[in-house]
């Protein structure tokens, strides 16, 4: 394999994972929120991709592909549910929406 | 001097990922946080063609940054990207606490990943021509994976019925301001 190894991908991936962490914790816009969790799923297909080519077997990228479809079910969901609360309140802060608080 | 292309191709690929990444988690407009996530999913891109999984980089700039980060961008001209800014009034300790927790996820795995890089992670298997081709993709998916590629169109098919109620069928909206 030409190129850095895999354990070179996987120190990328993490360090992607850990700023799509630092998104969902730091951010208070849902919206963002949003975007970070799109890059820690990506963090995760990177993982799974290059341990694909690692073992030179293609179930891998196949997990790879069923998240991808699963982050496109989550995003529309997610943006649904943003756009449905923007409709009751005027502003969009993850820190304020406390009417299911018990 | 293939060996450097491939380095060189891979450092900016990297280069570009963790670039992108930070700029999507700091902009304080979400718009231009969506742009720079097509940034983030263009390089991630290259590294699965390095990673010799042509069919998933296709998909990927196809599901993603084209239509994802279009509907992203589509609700964000709708609610009219309202500006955030994350260090605004000096850091409070729940930005500290999240800089800290990421920070440690990082530096965690490294350190594993670091212990374990012997020869079993830098050796990578032969493949031939076919790896990562739609053919064996579209193989594997008919064969062995024919239950996770059904449920995958059920999920689809949820999340698509799910968005439309959500889209369209709550109460009007009440008078703005209460609360």
């Amino acid at each position: 394999m030409l190129g850095p190894g895999i354990a070179a991908y996987l120190v990328l991936s993490v360090v992607l994972f850990a700023t799509g962490a630092l998104g969902v914790l730091l951010r208070r816009s849902p919206l963002i929120i949003l975007l970070a969790l799109e890059i820690m799923l990506n963090a995760g297909n990177l993982a799974l991709i290059a341990f694909a080519r690692r073992l030179g077997d293609g179930d891998g990228q196949i997990f790879a592909l069923t998240v991808m479809v699963v982050a496109a079910a989550e995003a529309v969901l997610g943006l649904g549910l943003i756009v449905a609360v923007s409709r009751q309140r005027a502003d969009l802060d993850v820190d304020r929406l406390t009417s299911l608080r018990g | 001097m293939e060996e450097f292309l491939v380095w060189l191709v891979w450092v900016v690929a990297a280069l570009a990922l963790l670039a992108s990444g930070l700029a999507v988690v700091l902009f304080s407009n979400p718009f231009y946080s969506a742009l720079a996530l097509i940034g983030n999913l263009a390089s991630l891109a290259v590294l699965y063609l390095l990673l010799e999984a042509e069919f998933v980089a296709a998909a990927q700039v196809l599901v993603y940054a084209g239509a994802v980060v279009v509907m992203f961008l589509f609700v964000i001209a709708y609610l009219g990207g309202q500006a955030d800014t994350p260090w605004a009034g000096g850091p409070t300790l729940q930005a500290v606490a999240a800089v800290v927790a990421a920070g440690a996820i990082a530096v965690e795995v490294v350190v594993v990943i670091a212990l374990q890089a012997d020869e079993r992670l830098s050796d990578a298997a032969d493949v031939g021509e076919a790896f990562g081709s739609p053919a064996q993709i579209g193989n594997l998916f008919l064969s062995d994976h024919l239950l996770a590629f059904e449920v995958t169109s059920i999920v689809l098919l949820v999340a698509a019925v799910g968005g439309v109620i959500l889209g369209s069928a709550m109460p009007r909206p009440r008078e703005r301001g209460e609360r």
